[in-house]
């Protein structure tokens, strides 16, 4: 069993409204020190595969037919054992 | 008695602008309008489909991700390479662009706020199967209701969605609900048989809805398909 981790970010030139919503707020509380923050989501799936190189060709496909949108996102892998 | 034109009006769990939908096409004698659940694997022998608004399958993932994938709409992917006529509203159209059928994307309103509003609309274009029945630059005044509908897309997607005249229905100038590029609120695909809009025509049905000016919408439709081919 293989566990995969995808990170799903909005593109950099893709204006992220709540990222920046949420920078305002954390201005507001004082930490005038963080920048750039953009919100993205994290996708857990266990998944049968001998090999971490066979998980992360699953995963990828996965990624390509419904979990990323390419008009707008990008995304990073990861896979360990479960 | 003229002939009457099967539509669909696509069900997913979470639509809620279905019936609406379904009443703006049954105030044509000549529309026949069905449900259709998501299930359904096939759409063969409709002449057009309505995709609803909503927030299908709670819009988990991304708006419109999950019922892009569902049966119905690769049914409907099927028929839209085949010139059937589809219409997307709202939900509907973040479905249709999903799903691949119409090209970008529609992100968060920049303001970050759920707006609903009668707003101004421009017609981009009176050429379509969509739009015959208005005049190019009329403005008409047609609902939005939406958490989501900043139209997006990149430079040169853009650049020929102006060039080709696909640019269908624009919010008026000042007047941009959600941050849209160069204002969109509809467009329509290269082949002129797929249009998918954020603003609600199926709501501006009768002067008691507080508009009729989503009346002259399906009007131009059911004459795009009762014309003689």
């Amino acid at each position: 069993m293989m566990k995969g981790m995808v990170t799903v970010m909005l593109k950099q030139d893709v204006l992220d409204v709540q990222g920046q919503a949420i920078q305002h707020s954390l201005h507001a509380l004082g930490f005038e020190q963080a920048q750039k923050v953009r919100i993205g989501k994290s996708i857990e799936v266990e998944l049968e595969a001998s090999t971490p190189e066979e998980a992360q060709a699953q995963l990828k496909a996965m990624c390509e037919k419904l979990l990323v949108n390419d008009v707008i996102e990008d995304y990073t892998l990861q896979v360990q054992e479960a | 008695m003229a002939r009457t034109i099967r539509c669909a009006v696509l069900v997913f769990p979470g639509s809620n602008c279905d019936s609406d939908l379904f009443k703006a096409a049954a105030a044509f004698p000549e529309f026949a309008p069905e449900f259709v659940w998501h299930t359904t694997d096939s759409l063969d022998g409709f002449e057009l489909v309505l995709v609803p608004g909503g927030f299908s399958y709670g819009d988990y993932l991304r708006v419109g991700a999950v019922a892009a994938r569902s049966p119905v709409v690769r049914a409907l992917q099927k028929v839209a390479a085949e010139g059937v006529r589809v219409l997307g509203i709202c939900n509907g159209f973040q479905i249709l662009t999903e799903a691949g059928l119409l090209p970008g994307t529609l992100l968060h309103n920049t303001s970050l706020k759920f707006v609903c509003e009668t707003t101004p609309l421009e017609v981009g274009n009176a050429q379509t199967a969509f739009s015959s029945a208005y005049t190019a630059g009329q403005v008409v005044q047609v609902p939005v209701a939406h958490g989501e509908g900043n139209y997006f897309c990149d430079p040169q997607t853009l650049e020929q969605l102006e060039a080709n005249g696909q640019v269908v229905f624009r919010y008026a100038a000042g007047r941009n609900p959600n941050g849209s590029l160069n204002r969109i609120a509809g467009i329509c695909n290269e082949a002129g048989n797929v249009l998918g809009m954020m603003p609600h025509p199926e709501r501006a049905m009768a002067p008691w809805m507080g508009s009729a000016d989503g009346h002259a919408l399906f009007a131009s439709l059911r004459d795009a398909l009762l014309a003689p081919a």
